[in-house]
């Protein structure tokens, strides 16, 4: 349980090679191993979204994967969602529509949202609010985090 | 207009700028607690049981491991209310010897890692003979129910009476009399960020950096110091970015003390961050209350009297600094809420239990307070055959300023106009015909209504009258210009959340000419900040804004005095914006960035007429002011199932003068959120036994994306003459109002069934059980 096991965790394109108990959840793992903490943690059961992440193309919780289980695929955290300077447009939908407060949900959500859209780009409005609701948020109230999103897909959609 | 350009002659106040705090937050650089670096972690072991004696600790040999055998010469936490019988009781920082609820800490690990922390703390073996616990205050009030507390025999720690002189002849000439029972249950704020804490040590200095999410990062340095028995002046206190409070992190953390303990006893640095569970079983609770009203109407449905008894449930400890006072003293000074009654009676007892303390939640009292009166103003609408809209028309107070029968005085508002604008917003009459024709098909539509006053921005005097020995009123804010032009406000206050960067540099924008987007507002650190008390109680924005405003003025003056010399004009002549002092109607205009500099380096051409610098205080302590607000629900509720659904939510809101609309907007809609979630779905549940049958997320249910319907916004705007910004706070409206109105809802949708539900939440399980009861449902 305590023995580490050396793996490589590729996040937004750049590998850190670690070493990890198998034990250790990939939310621990981002965070702490490879220092990228923008990703949070809000329940540890699966449950709240803040840890959301895209690992090879799926929006997933990071604290129910084990750190082991995502060696040499493909991650991405809120850290690697801008190019450059030049924000993503989830992103700056979220400051445009007020879809934050506290902003500790906030990485989850967008992760949430790109990785769906991503993935789904025409998904129906009421579909997306089915997405919208797997995580939580304590501040906005969800109004504002509906409206960024659905900004945001019209924006993504007409790339 | 773009969001960060201002038109000539237009303000930055009352504006929807984007919110200065977003971009950090989007990118993921935001710095929260657990965000930095430990090398050593804490985990604590906490008390299976609800009560017992500790007889032995056995503690395996790796890792450190403190109990309270180790914490020799720390003080209690032993919070004051010097009335209303208050008996002060005491909390280890560590259980010692006796544990009073599942969840209480009993030992401090630390370790290399948060997992060894964790494979130690399961290692430790508790033997503990488990005495009888006390979990509701129905157990807690019986005359042969065990103490809590030997301090506090009977467990009723605090009690307030108040009568007026002619109550009971006002009674004695009721047309008709409304009793009602309604009850919260208990919930926890559940911030998404847990509560978290990195003490370090410095070699060089030997203080203590506590780095934690709390609301009150100044307090939490003092209360520190004091328990510890150390100089305040070594400890220093960052409340970094904070995931969010709700009045969770305004109440000092027994954890956060261990932590500072254990930093300058190891001269390291260790970390805690408190895991879900934790939280939701020991990060302090709220509500739980439970409101026995009487309504003493007269032959035209206007409320002449009204009785009350309230009894809060405080849980083990009373906590610091506001004391378990806080629910129980509140619900009895503002009960009688936004109504012209006359004649007031009330009790309210905090009584004390073998379950996790309470703290404020968002609301304190008022969301519980709100429900009973409201549930009281619908009963009464019934039994005298008219609508809700109308009884409340005939009872909201309309003339200002009002002094209520508990001596509070309410200033300009507008109740009945905002009930008004509800009404005519929601169209009644075609909810009520849709209502007939659902009902019809067996589909159970309801409407409800809440009107209510939410009191924000009180100062000392407000504390004082509760008796309390720290009295959380006033705020001091510094602002300054460096001699680069450069615009800093250094505020006691410590926002998580509500976007207080953007409306404070919104209001100092307007008084020295820079745009908010250059003007840093720097919170949370009490290295860094005057003397605050932080965030909480709808405040921040008032008094903090205030004292904002008071300073900023003073540079203002000043800056206008240096210009009045450098353009050789007369001060009145000068005008300060987009960056310069101008001479009005000339093109003669002077950088203020320029002016900073002479500020600092050529006082002597300013004749002694001006201070060195351009550093400057405000201090407001105002004596606080009242927003109103009318919500309106519709629900359905399936009858077979229980199941309810908002369909729509509507609120007419008044909080004076908005500073930012959008960030405004963005409280009600979090607020309302929390009033649907608390009305609906929350409820910490305990065993008889005391343990807590709600310990995860998926037993606990904030509300999620589904639950919440599109919430429809209206405002007015009454100035508040106890404002310098005219501003009111609006932070816990939202959460006031919303559990009152979902319920009003579901009693008008169950009208054809005769039943009552008068608690929160009101829960599948609640409602068929209610329906059932009523013989008229299968």
């Amino acid at each position: 349980m305590t023995d580490k096991t050396a793996i490589t965790l590729t996040i937004n394109g750049r590998t850190h090679a670690i070493s990890v108990e198998p034990r250790r959840t990939l939310v621990d793992a981002i965070r702490e191993d490879c220092g990228q903490t923008g990703t949070h943690i809000g329940c540890e059961h699966g449950i709240c979204g803040a840890c959301t992440v895209i690992v090879d193309g799926e929006p997933l919780r990071s604290c129910l994967m084990f750190a082991a289980q995502a060696d040499g695929k493909q991650i991405r955290t809120v850290e690697g969602l801008a190019d450059g300077d030049e924000l993503h447009p989830m992103q700056r939908a979220f400051m445009e529509h007020h879809g934050l407060q506290c902003g500790f949900c906030t990485p989850g959500f967008l992760m949430l949202a790109v990785g769906v859209l991503e993935r789904e780009p025409n998904i129906s409005d009421e579909d997306l609010l089915d997405v919208l609701a797997s995580n939580l948020c304590r501040c906005t109230g969800y109004q504002n985090i509906i409206k960024a999103v659905r900004a945001a897909a019209k924006e993504m959609r007409g790339k | 207009m773009t969001a960060h350009s201002k038109g000539s002659g237009a303000t930055w106040v009352g504006r929807a700028i984007r919110r200065l705090e977003d971009p950090a937050l989007v990118a993921g650089r935001a710095r929260f607690t657990a965000d930095l670096a430990a090398t050593r972690w804490v985990r604590f072991v906490r008390s299976p049981v609800a009560a017992g004696y500790i007889n032995n600790i056995d503690m395996p040999a790796e890792g450190l491991i403190v109990t309270a055998a180790s914490l020799k010469g720390v003080k209690p936490i032993r919070p004051m209310l010097h009335k209303f019988n208050y008996k002060p009781i005491s909390q280890p920082v560590l259980a010692n010897g006796v544990v009073r609820f599942v969840g209480e800490p009993i030992a401090a690990v630390v370790a290399t890692s948060k997992e060894r922390a964790e494979d130690i703390a399961d290692a430790v073996s508790l033997t503990i003979s488990e005495t009888f616990p006390v979990i509701d205050t129905d157990a807690a009030l019986n005359r042969a129910a065990p103490a809590v507390h030997a301090d506090a025999p009977g467990n009723v720690v605090l009690e307030g009476r108040v009568k007026t002189a002619e109550f009971h002849a006002a009674w004695a000439n009721a047309h008709k009399i409304i009793k009602l029972e309604a009850r919260s249950r208990r919930q926890n704020a559940t911030p998404m960020e847990a509560r978290a804490a990195h003490a370090a040590y410095d070699p060089a200095t030997g203080r203590i950096t506590l780095t934690c999410t709390t609301q009150m990062p100044h307090l939490t340095r003092t209360a520190i110091a004091d328990l510890l028995g150390m100089p305040e002046s070594d400890l220093r206190v960052i409340a970094p970015d904070v995931g969010g409070g709700f009045g969770q992190k305004m109440s000092l953390a027994t954890e956060y003390v261990v932590l500072v303990w254990l930093a300058r006893k190891l001269k390291s640095s260790v970390a805690w961050a408190e895991d879900r569970r934790e939280n939701l079983i020991a990060g302090f609770h709220s509500r739980d209350q439970v409101v026995t009203l009487e309504g003493a109407f007269d032959a035209n449905a206007k409320l002449i009297a009204l009785k009350a008894d309230v009894v809060a449930n405080i849980g083990a400890y009373s906590c610091f600094p506001t004391t378990c006072g806080v629910e129980p003293l509140m619900a009895m000074a503002e009960l009688p809420g936004p109504y012209d009654v006359r004649q007031y009676q009330c009790r309210a007892r905090g009584v004390a239990t073998n379950t996790c303390p309470m703290a404020p939640y968002r609301g304190v009292s008022r969301p519980v307070i709100t429900l009973a009166l409201e549930r009281l103003m619908d009963r009464a609408a019934t039994a005298f055959a008219i609508a809700p809209d109308e009884i409340r028309r005939r009872n909201l107070i309309d003339k200002f300023p009002y002094t209520s029968a508990t001596g509070l005085v309410f200033d300009d508002a507008s109740y009945k106009q905002t009930l008004e604008m509800a009404v005519k917003a929601i169209d009644l009459p075609a909810f009520r015909k849709r209502q007939n024709e659902a009902r019809a098909k067996g589909r159970y539509l309801g409407i409800g209504f809440a009107t209510f006053s939410e009191r924000t921005g009180y100062g000392s005097p407000a504390f004082a009258a509760r008796g309390m020995e720290i009295t959380p009123g006033w705020e001091n804010v510094i602002v300054s210009m460096d001699p680069a032009g450069g615009v800093e406000a250094r505020i006691g206050s410590s926002p998580h959340g509500q976007g207080l960067r953007t409306t404070l540099a919104q209001i100092i924008a307007d008084e020295i000419g820079v745009p908010p987007q250059a003007i840093k507002i720097v919170h949370g650190d009490t290295d860094r900040t005057p003397y605050g008390w932080g965030t909480f109680a709808s405040r921040s924005l008032v008094i903090s804004g205030g004292a904002t405003l008071i300073a900023a003025r003073k540079v203002r003056a000043k800056l206008i005095k240096i210009a009045s010399h450098l353009l050789e004009a007369a001060p009145d002549d000068i005008v300060l914006a987009d960056g310069e002092a101008k001479v009005a109607g000339t093109d003669r205009a002077v950088p203020i960035a320029q002016m900073a500099r002479e500020a600092y380096t050529q006082t002597h051409r300013f004749k002694g007429e001006i201070e060195p610098g351009l550093t400057e205080t405000g201090s407001y302590d105002p004596p606080g002011t009242f927003s109103n607000a009318c919500h309106i629900a519709i629900v359905e509720v399936d009858v077979e199932t229980g199941r309810v659904t908002v369909e729509k939510f509507l609120v007419a809101e008044d909080a004076g003068r908005i500073i930012n609309p959008m960030i405004a907007d963005g409280q009600v809609h979090g607020g309302v959120a929390q009033g649907i979630g608390n009305a609906l779905l929350e409820e910490i549940i305990y065993d008889d036994d005391g343990g807590i049958l709600t310990a995860t997320l998926a037993d606990y249910l904030p509300p999620t994306a589904h639950e919440i319907p599109p919430i429809e916004l209206h405002h007015m705007e009454t100035p508040s003459v106890n404002s310098i910004t005219k501003a009111k706070g609006l932070g816990e409206g939202g959460t006031i109002g919303a559990p009152a109105a979902v319920i009003n809802a579901i009693n008008d949708a169950l009208k054809p069934f005769g039943v009552s539900v008068d608690e929160m939440p009101a829960t599948p399980q609640r409602i068929r059980a209610a329906l059932r009861k009523s013989g008229k449902a299968a």
